[in-house]
Parts: C-alpha cells; sequence; structure tokens
C-alpha cells in the first residue's frame, strides 16, 4: 500500500496536506481499507469554527464499523467538503484526493512538526498488521 | 423476492375482521381532527394468516434447530410457559387495577422477586426493568444515587473490562458517567495491574460479566471486587451468563453489590425474535432504597388461614420508574413457572448441563479450530475461525456455511479481543447427538476451507435467500413501504 | 430431569472426552467458600402439578374479561382477533432471537420491516425503528435524540402536564444525570399557548400527548411552528388506535412520533409485555437508537430484508452509542403488524370510531346526571374525566359489586384532581354496560 510522500499523518490515519497556511485533511488509504464499504459520513464541524487539535471533524461509517476523524492540528475551518455527505464511497475510492473532508487556516505551525512523515506512517500501519 | 409484502397483497375493498355495528347513538367527528382514508392494507383472514405462516418459515429458532449463539443462551422454551402466561387472570388482568384485586399477580412477582434474590444472594430485587441493557441502565443509576445521596459526588468513572459487551459502556454513556476501559490479562481475566491504575477516589464502579465474555469464571474475582470496595466503588454484574452459575455460585456472596439477570436467556423464556426479554436487578442490603418504583413487597403478614397481603411500595432513596406499569410480567410468569417447575435440584442440573456440553464442544473442537483461551470454561467458549493455511477464509464464511447444515451461527466477531471470534453456547437443553453433529459440520468446514473454499466464500446454499448486500442497504435506505395509491400519487 | 436429555452414559462419555471426574470438577475456578451454596428454594415439580399452582394464582385476580372494564389510563382493553395469537405462537417466530444471521430470519426481517412500514403509514411519518420497551421508554428515547441532535448544547425540555404521569416519571428517570431542565408539567393550567411561550433557543424538544392523558383531542399546528421557529424538535406521544379516526401528527408538524402500542393488539397482561412505538423523519434516522431493518437484494437478486445502520448501535459504537438498547420488542411488534394487516384499512377505522361513539355516550349519559359533571367539555376521543360527588376509591369499591371496573383515579398523580374519574370505553363495552356504569353511579350518588 503507498502514501503519498507530500502529506503529513496522525497515528489515527488522518493525513494533511499544506499549502502555505491552509490544511486539507481526509483519511489515508489504510483507513478506509481497514473500515471497508463506506456507507456514510458527516462533517461535524462548520466554516468559521475554531477547532482543537484531537478535535472531532467528522464521523464515518461502514456496514460493520464506525470511526471518528480527529483534528491534526488546531484550525479554523475555511472550507469543507459538501460532496462527501452524499457520495461517501469516495471515501474508498479517492482517500487522498477527492475525498478531502475539510480545509482550515493553521493556527500554530509548530504543531505539524509532531506528525508523521510518510515512512514513519507506513511503518505504523505495518505494525498494526502484525 | 420470496414472498410479497403485506401491502402488495392488498385488495381493495377487502376485509379480514367483521365487526358489530354500533349499538349507541353517533356522535359527529370534530371539525378538522379527523383524516381521510386510511393507509393500511386490505386483506382477508386466510390472506393474513397464510403471508405470516410463509413467513415464519423463513426463520430458524431453536424449535427448528440447533442454536449455539454464544452469550443468548438459546435454550428450549418449554411449552408450557406459553399456556401459563396465558392463563385469563394473567392475560386479561388490568396494570392499574387495585392491587387487592391483582393478588395472585403479586403473589407471583413477590415469589419470583425471591427467588432470584435467594439465587443470586441479593436482598432485594426489581422486576421492573424490560431487558438486560435496561437492567444494567438501572443497575448504573443505583450506583450513581448511592454515592450522591452520601455526598460523594465526585464519582464519575465506570471500569468497563475490554471484553465486555457494548451495552456495557453504552450504558455507562446514557447515565452519564465516564468509561475506563480495563485490560484482560493472557488468561482471560481483568489484569489486576491495569485495574489497580485506575482504583482511586473518583470511581463510581466497575462492570463486570462473570463468567466473563470468553466464558471464563473471573479467576481474580475475589481480588477484583476488594480492590473496587476499597476504593469505595460499588461492582456490577452483568448477569447475562448467569446460567452456568446457578446453584453454583452466588454473586451476592463474591461481593456484587447489583447484578442484573436475563429472564429470557437463563430462566427459558423465548427470544421472541427480538424481544420481550425482561432484565430484574437484584441488589445487596445497603442499595435496596434505591431500587426502581414500585417493587412488590408484603402488607400484611399472612398466617395459615390467610394469604398475606400484597401490594407496591416505593423504596424511600428510590432512582424513579424505569418503564410504566410493573415490568414484563407476561415473561415473569413464564420464568416463574419454568423455576418452579425445576425446583433447588433442577436449577443447579441446569448450570452443570450448561457447563459440560460447552467443555464438551470446547475439547472435541479444539485440535480443528484454535482456542486462545484454552481452559475449563463455563457455559460457553470463543474459539478462532481462522487458519493461517486457508488465508481467504473468515469466521463469518464460517458462519454462512454452517447454515447449510441446518445449525445457526455462533457468535461472530464478539468478544472483540479474539480475532475471528465464535463464540459458542450450546446450552444444557442439547443432547450429545445434536453436539456431535455440530462438531461434524464444523469439522467437515475446516477441511473444506482448505478444499474447497469457494464453497465457503458464497455460502450459504441452501436458504431461501443467499448472501444479503448489506452496503446497499446502508447507502440506499429503504426503511418503508407506502400502500399502492400513494406509490403512484 | 425435563428439559436436559443427558443420560448417564451420556455424562459419563463427556466427562472423560473433558478429562474430569466428576461433574462438580468443571467448577474448580470459584472460590472454595462460596460454591455450591445450599439454596433456600423449593423442590421441583411437574408440568401437571404446576398448571394448578398457577390457575389457582390466576384465578385470585380480577380478569376484564369477567368484568365490565372502564379502567385505561395507558392500557385498554380492546377486542384482538384470534389470528394475531395463532401467529405469536408460530415456534419459529417466538423462539428465534434478534436476526442477525438474515439468510435465515427473513422471517422476523420482513415482519419487522412491515410492522415499520404500517407505523409509518400510520403516524403520517418517514422512518420508524423495530421498537422499544414502552411508550414511556420510548418517550425518554425521544428526549435523549434531540439532545443528541443538538449536540447537547441545550438543555431544556418542555412536557406538557397532560403526558402520562409514568411517561413522565420515565423521562425523569433516563435524564437524571443529563443536566436537563424539564418544564411544563408543574401546573394542568400549562396548555398549548403555555407550553409555546416557555420554548426558547435553549429548549432542544417539546412533548404532547394525543390524545392527551385526559383523552382530549387537540391541534398541535401551532405548537409545531412554534418549536420550529426556535429550532426546538416537537414530539407528540400517541394512542396509535386513535390515529386510525384523528388526523396524524405529522401535519402538526411533528419531527418525532411515539406512543404505546399495546392498543394494537397486545393483551394487557398485567401492564406487559408491551411496545413504545418510535417514529421520525428520515434525517434524524441516524440519531434514532433501537433495531432497524432496510430492504436490499441477495447475491441471487431476490428482494430481502437487513439488519441496517447497526453501527448507530452499542454493539458497534460502545461509549459513543446513544442508546444502550441492545433489543426490540420483537413479539409485539409481530402482534401489531399481524393486529393492522388484519383489521386493516376499514376495521381499525370502524374500531376507532366505535370507541369514539361509546365513549360519547358513556359521557353524555354521566353529564346528565345530577351529581356529576364532565372536567372538559372540548374534543375528545375515548376517554374522559368525570368530577364524582365522593372519593373514586369509595366509588371504585362499590362499582366491583356490580362486575364493573371503573375508572382511575386521577387524584393520585394530580392532587387538583381529587374526586376525579378517567373513564376509558372501547369497542368491546356495549351499550347495556354502559347503561349499567350510568345507573349504578347515579345510586351512589344518592346514598
Amino acid at each position: 500500500m503507498e502514501f503519498p510522500a507530500d502529506l503529513k499523518y496522525t497515528d489515527n490515519d488522518e493525513w494533511i496536506r499544506v499549502e502555505g497556511d491552509i490544511g486539507t485533511t481526509g483519511i489515508t488509504n489504510y483507513a478506509q481499507d481497514q473500515l471497508s464499504d463506506i456507507v456514510y459520513l458527516e462533517i461535524a464541524t462548520a466554516v468559521g469554527e475554531r477547532l482543537e487539535k484531537g478535535e472531532t471533524l467528522a464521523e464515518v461509517e461502514s456496514v460493520k464499523a464506525a470511526a471518528y476523524i480527529y483534528m491534526p492540528v488546531a484550525g479554523i475551518i475555511t472550507e469543507i467538503n459538501e460532496e462527501l455527505a452524499d457520495t461517501p464511497e469516495m471515501v474508498n475510492s479517492s482517500p487522498f484526493d477527492e475525498a478531502w473532508m475539510v480545509k482550515y487556516e493553521i493556527i500554530d505551525p509548530a504543531e505539524l512538526e509532531g506528525l508523521l512523515d510518510m515512512t514513519a506512517y507506513e511503518k505504523h500501519c505495518q505494525e498494526r498488521e502484525h | 423476492m420470496i414472498e410479497p409484502l403485506i401491502y402488495e397483497l392488498s385488495s381493495p375493498g377487502r376485509e379480514g375482521v367483521q365487526l358489530p355495528e354500533a349499538d349507541v347513538p353517533q356522535t359527529e367527528f370534530p371539525k378538522g381532527l379527523t383524516r381521510e382514508g386510511l393507509p393500511l392494507p386490505e386483506l382477508s383472514e386466510i390472506d393474513v394468516m397464510r403471508h405470516f405462516v410463509r413467513l415464519s418459515q423463513f426463520n430458524h429458532g431453536v424449535d427448528t434447530g440447533f442454536y449455539p449463539l454464544g452469550s443468548c443462551t438459546m435454550k428450549y422454551n418449554p411449552k408450557i410457559n406459553e399456556d401459563t402466561a396465558r392463563l385469563p387472570g394473567f392475560a386479561f388482568s388490568h396494570p392499574l387495577q387495585d392491587p387487592e384485586m391483582a393478588q395472585g399477580n403479586l403473589a407471583l412477582m413477590y415469589g419470583l422477586q425471591e427467588w432470584l434474590g435467594e439465587i443470586g444472594g441479593f436482598a432485594g430485587v426489581s422486576l421492573q426493568p424490560a431487558a438486560g441493557a435496561h437492567g444494567e441502565l438501572t443497575g448504573i443509576l443505583i450506583i450513581r444515587a448511592y454515592h450522591l445521596d452520601r455526598g460523594d459526588n465526585k464519582r464519575t468513572k465506570i471500569l468497563v473490562p475490554d471484553s465486555a459487551h457494548g451495552t456495557n459502556p453504552a450504558t455507562t454513556t446514557m447515565s452519564s458517567m465516564e468509561v475506563i476501559e480495563i485490560a484482560s490479562d493472557e488468561r482471560g481475566n481483568v489484569d489486576l495491574n491495569a485495574l489497580r491504575g485506575h482504583c482511586d477516589d473518583c470511581v463510581a464502579g466497575l462492570m463486570l460479566t462473570n463468567p466473563n465474555t470468553l466464558g471464563l469464571f473471573e479467576e481474580h474475582v475475589t481480588e477484583v471486587i476488594k480492590l473496587i470496595h476499597d476504593c469505595g466503588g460499588l461492582v456490577y454484574g452483568d448477569g447475562a451468563n448467569m446460567n452456568a452459575l446457578l446453584g453454583v455460585v452466588r454473586p451476592g456472596d463474591l461481593g456484587f453489590d447489583v447484578l442484573h439477570y436475563n429472564l429470557h436467556k437463563t430462566f427459558s423464556t423465548p427470544h421472541g425474535g427480538g424481544g420481550p426479554g425482561s432484565g430484574p436487578v437484584g441488589v445487596l442490603k445497603h442499595l435496596i432504597d434505591y431500587l426502581p418504583d414500585p417493587i412488590v413487597d408484603v402488607i400484611e403478614e399472612g398466617n395459615d388461614e390467610v394469604p398475606p397481603l400484597y401490594g407496591l411500595v416505593r423504596p424511600s432513596k428510590s432512582i424513579g420508574r424505569v418503564k410504566s406499569f410493573h415490568g414484563h410480567f407476561g415473561v415473569a410468569v413464564r420464568a416463574y413457572t419454568y423455576m418452579r417447575m425445576q425446583g433447588k435440584s433442577g436449577l443447579r442440573a441446569v448450570a452443570d448441563h450448561a457447563v459440560l456440553n460447552a467443555n464438551y464442544l470446547r475439547v472435541r473442537l479444539r485440535d480443528t479450530y484454535h482456542v486462545p483461551y484454552d481452559r475449563i470454561c463455563m457455559h460457553e467458549f470463543v474459539a478462532e475461525g481462522c487458519w493461517e493455511d486457508a488465508p481467504e477464509v473468515h469466521a463469518f464464511d464460517i458462519a454462512k456455511r454452517l447454515m447449510d447444515f441446518g445449525i445457526h451461527p455462533p457468535t461472530n466477531y464478539f468478544p472483540l479481543i479474539v480475532r475471528e471470534a465464535l463464540m459458542i453456547e450450546p446450552t444444557e437443553t442439547e443432547s450429545i447427538e445434536m453436539l456431535d453433529a455440530f462438531v461434524e459440520a464444523m469439522i467437515r468446514i475446516a477441511e473444506e476451507a482448505r478444499s474447497d473454499p469457494e464453497i465457503l466464500k458464497t455460502a450459504p446454499h441452501n436458504t431461501p435467500l443467499g448472501r444479503l448486500d448489506e452496503v446497499k442497504a446502508a447507502r440506499q435506505l429503504v426503511l418503508c413501504c407506502r400502500p399502492a395509491e400513494t406509490n403512484q400519487s | 430431569m425435563a428439559y436436559i436429555p443427558h443420560t448417564d452414559e451420556d455424562r459419563r462419555a463427556m466427562l472423560a472426552a473433558i478429562g474430569l471426574e466428576r461433574m462438580d470438577d468443571l467448577y474448580d475456578a470459584i472460590p472454595q467458600d462460596v460454591r455450591f451454596p445450599d439454596l433456600n428454594l423449593p423442590d421441583p415439580v411437574s408440568e401437571m402439578e404446576i398448571m394448578g399452582e398457577l390457575q389457582a394464582l390466576s384465578e385470585a385476580n380480577l380478569e376484564v374479561q369477567h368484568v365490565s372494564c372502564f379502567l385505561g389510563a395507558g392500557a385498554y382493553h380492546h377486542f384482538i382477533p384470534s389470528v394475531v395469537d395463532h401467529t405469536l405462537r408460530r415456534n419459529e417466530f417466538y423462539t428465534a432471537y434478534t436476526p442477525y444471521q438474515p439468510e435465515i430470519s427473513q422471517g422476523t426481517l420482513q415482519a419487522i420491516y412491515e410492522y415499520q412500514s404500517l407505523m409509518c403509514n400510520l403516524t403520517g411519518m418517514e422512518v420508524s425503528n423495530a421498537s422499544h420497551y414502552d411508550g414511556a421508554t420510548a418517550l425518554a428515547e425521544a428526549v435523549i435524540l434531540a439532545y443528541n441532535q443538538h449536540r447537547g448544547k441545550r438543555s431544556k425540555v418542555v412536557l406538557s402536564p397532560a403526558i402520562h404521569p409514568q411517561f413522565r416519571q420515565v423521562v425523569r428517570t433516563y435524564s437524571q444525570g443529563m443536566g436537563l431542565t424539564l418544564v411544563g408539567d408543574e401546573s394542568l393550567d400549562n396548555g398549548v399557548e403555555e407550553l409555546a411561550g416557555m420554548l426558547d433557543k435553549d429548549t432542544t424538544l417539546v412533548a404532547v400527548q394525543y390524545p392527551d392523558f385526559f383523552g382530549r383531542i387537540e391541534d398541535f399546528s401551532t405548537l409545531g411552528e412554534a418549536a420550529q421557529e426556535v429550532g426546538a424538535l416537537l414530539c407528540v406521544v400517541v394512542n396509535p388506535l386513535a390515529l386510525g379516526l384523528l388526523t396524524p401528527p405529522s401535519d402538526f408538524g411533528a419531527d418525532v412520533v411515539v406512543g404505546e402500542g399495546q392498543p394494537l393488539g397486545i393483551p394487557l397482561s398485567y401492564g406487559g409485555p408491551y411496545l413504545g412505538i418510535f417514529t421520525t423523519r428520515k434525517k434524524y434516522v441516524r440519531k434514532m437508537s433501537g433495531r432497524l431493518v432496510g430492504e436490499t437484494v441477495d447475491n441471487r437478486g431476490q428482494r430481502g430484508y437487513v439488519l441496517t445502520l447497526t453501527p448507530r448501535e452499542q454493539h458497534i459504537r460502545r461509549e459513543k452509542a446513544t442508546s444502550n438498547i441492545c433489543t426490540n420488542q420483537g413479539l409485539m411488534a409481530l402482534a401489531i403488524a399481524v393486529y393492522l394487516s388484519v383489521m386493516g384499512k376499514h376495521g381499525l377505522r370502524k374500531v376507532a370510531e366505535l370507541c369514539y361513539h361509546k365513549a360519547h355516550y358513556a359521557a353524555e349519559q354521566i353529564a346528565a346526571l345530577e351529581d356529576y359533571s364532565l372536567w372538559h367539555d372540548g374534543p375528545f376521543f375515548h376517554e374522559f374525566a368525570v368530577t364524582c360527588p365522593r372519593p373514586v376509591a369509595e366509588i371504585n369499591d362499590r362499582l366491583i359489586d356490580y362486575d364493573i371496573l371503573g375508572g382511575y383515579d386521577l387524584g393520585q398523580d394530580y392532587p387538583i384532581l381529587k374526586d376525579h374519574m378517567l373513564i376509558a370505553v372501547t369497542e368491546v363495552n356495549s351499550k347495556e354496560e354502559i347503561d349499567d356504569l350510568v345507573a349504578a353511579l347515579e345510586e351512589m350518588a344518592h346514598d
């Protein structure tokens, strides 16, 4: 399983793409594979809201599981992906691109330092396989 | 489609019952408050009867075949229970009639309270909770009320082992308490060190299922309970697995402060396709005053000539009502019938044979299916439904394939701490011949997993329907059908 | 030994296979000091004997088939067609459990799907769950739904004082740790207008009953609008049988409809098991607790039914689930599905009309008596409150001598309604029974 090198990751399987002071977040390929067919997604925040690192930004459900998606770093929500509510299966088909969930203004770039890079995250996934 | 929906069988103008004409003068209906036409189907009685008989034939029940669904205690439901519950004085008495005119019901309820108390080692019992989960809510609210009543306001943590039923953590949240998950050790017990680390003056209590969901009796139960009591907490017992303990050990003697029973598991009342259950709660003496309102008590002692007078009484510090009226009385009649017929010796024999059957299956299957916590179990055990040399096959496939042998699959994917879990509970009412037939089917499935995995992956083959598309059901929600005319409009 | 098939030889063979000598060896893990208590329980009895014992207990009760029953207050004596119990006695239905394995549970699943459909159509709502324990717990679950819908940010619940007292008690029990403020039911004077006046941006739910506890019926449209204005949910507690005649609560803008399902084919059975109706709008389906059945197809292309949206539930979501409910009232839901199918479009309407006409006849006759009057003069369904010339308990004590089970003593729950009796009349009460009741009441006023 491959993971984009230009992203940062959390050990709860969120990714973050940083462009200037804007972060974009969704869940990883590994996470969608573990959940299997995603049937429901609810963004639990709104544009303009400030969420702290670790606060819930979305909930997803497959047939057999439910998962909560958390903010990798603190941010003020600038955009949410409205399309996902109607097509949650995009999380399965395009986790790193079309199925981004929220964009936000990063409040403290120093928080990015604590996140995993591709290699560290890949290792984290392999460890859980066994 | 294997059977049309009731609305699809409807024919305009057809009627299923004949009702008498009004024998009183008619009164005008209130303006603006009545509806036009009722969106209900139109069928004759035979259409209805045949429809539901056909539907019943698509079901597997205990009376159809073996049903080793772990943690659900699918024992045989004696037919006499159904007859006693329908005796007219029980089935046609009104919950609000004067208790003096319901003395038979109250005597029965009082008797059941007493027997449940005796079996569990508890001083007080409420029959009000409608199901196991409802009993859990009742019990945790009692624990909460107890601490608050003593001015002990900071106890908000409930400790829950990781092997617990999902209802335990959900109940805790519903009672506005915080869940702290406790790990299990390598023998399937509560990890004492993990537990010790969480015992402080914020602990309201511990929810403990014993035997636990691995079917194992908690080996350190005395230490576990002492740890909780020493830090000022109370211990809640999830009595889902009480079948193994009848006449063997009383949770109250072990120090459990409060426990729920499942009449629909342990005491043979039918599961009804998912309910009604009944989840009475027993408590030690210090919690009696907090029981739900009302309980049945003796108002005037009887003597040789006159029976006692029973009444409904509100415990002084009651958490309140948890449901309307007096609980699932009809279920209580069935449980009473069963307990009375089994008596003291019969109830012990129930536990003995439930445990014997589970252990027999465990030893006969363990060479074929890995049993991760392989020691003498109680009423059930958990095996793994997967093999390294058959990587394609999962517990799910084994479950589906078992249906082709006319057997209801064990519980799968629970408890969460065993991978590909198959939780097997045979109950005491199954004979050695049935158990052997199950073992043979399981062994054959294990062989197929290597020789012809496809037959498992595509199972079941002999059922009216094949595997159902649960993803479609969840993505394109179709949750009800409308009558034909509304569909067209 | 009844219900245990093991012979001595079976036991020997099985113990040998396990590697144990005696049955008692199975329990080595249990602390010795408390093992094998000597229980104070009676000895076993045979099937023949138990029937006699239980018949005696049964006969020690008054039962509504042998008296004229005018007692309701949330549990009603109605006619139940035979086909209902014949279906409930089908072993395949009542000895099955929750339909976890859809391929061998289509009977239960389709019956629940039909129950859900019948409930949606009767209440006018879009989604029904597979049922709650009873009407009272369904109302408590409605409060929890609203609370979660508002993400715990609204803390006020407005309850009409005319909701069944026991339902309100159960809501208070369920919510005791939730930090909610329950208002509205402190005074019987709080009608629709007053309740609407209590709604604000902190209100999560307002609940009313229809017909209310006193049998009264009214239009709740303005309350529905007021609730919508502040973003609160409107919950209507119904008697489903009354909906055979009355405008469905969906017309009032109800967000949740709950109710006691007992009138639809479930015997009185001294208060249970009954069934809690829970229907709502599709937009709240994810916040709704309880089992839910949905339509799908199998791998052979056939239509079938499965439990769906299960990740809402406790076995998956654990401490994050909104309710701990595990089962539904499966067999009771089946009873209602059969009852509504056989009564059908015309039958249910007719039963509701009979209840209405007979209750109005009774009310008119009682109101004409010198010392009795109706407490309320607006529209009602099949139950009404009567102001009596003496304590209700006294009247009821005397009525029983005439084989009449009198109405409910409202003073028990509403001190202001001392000497007020709540009388229920259904299709099973003949004109003769009603006339006898009226005559007895009249006689009693005079001596």
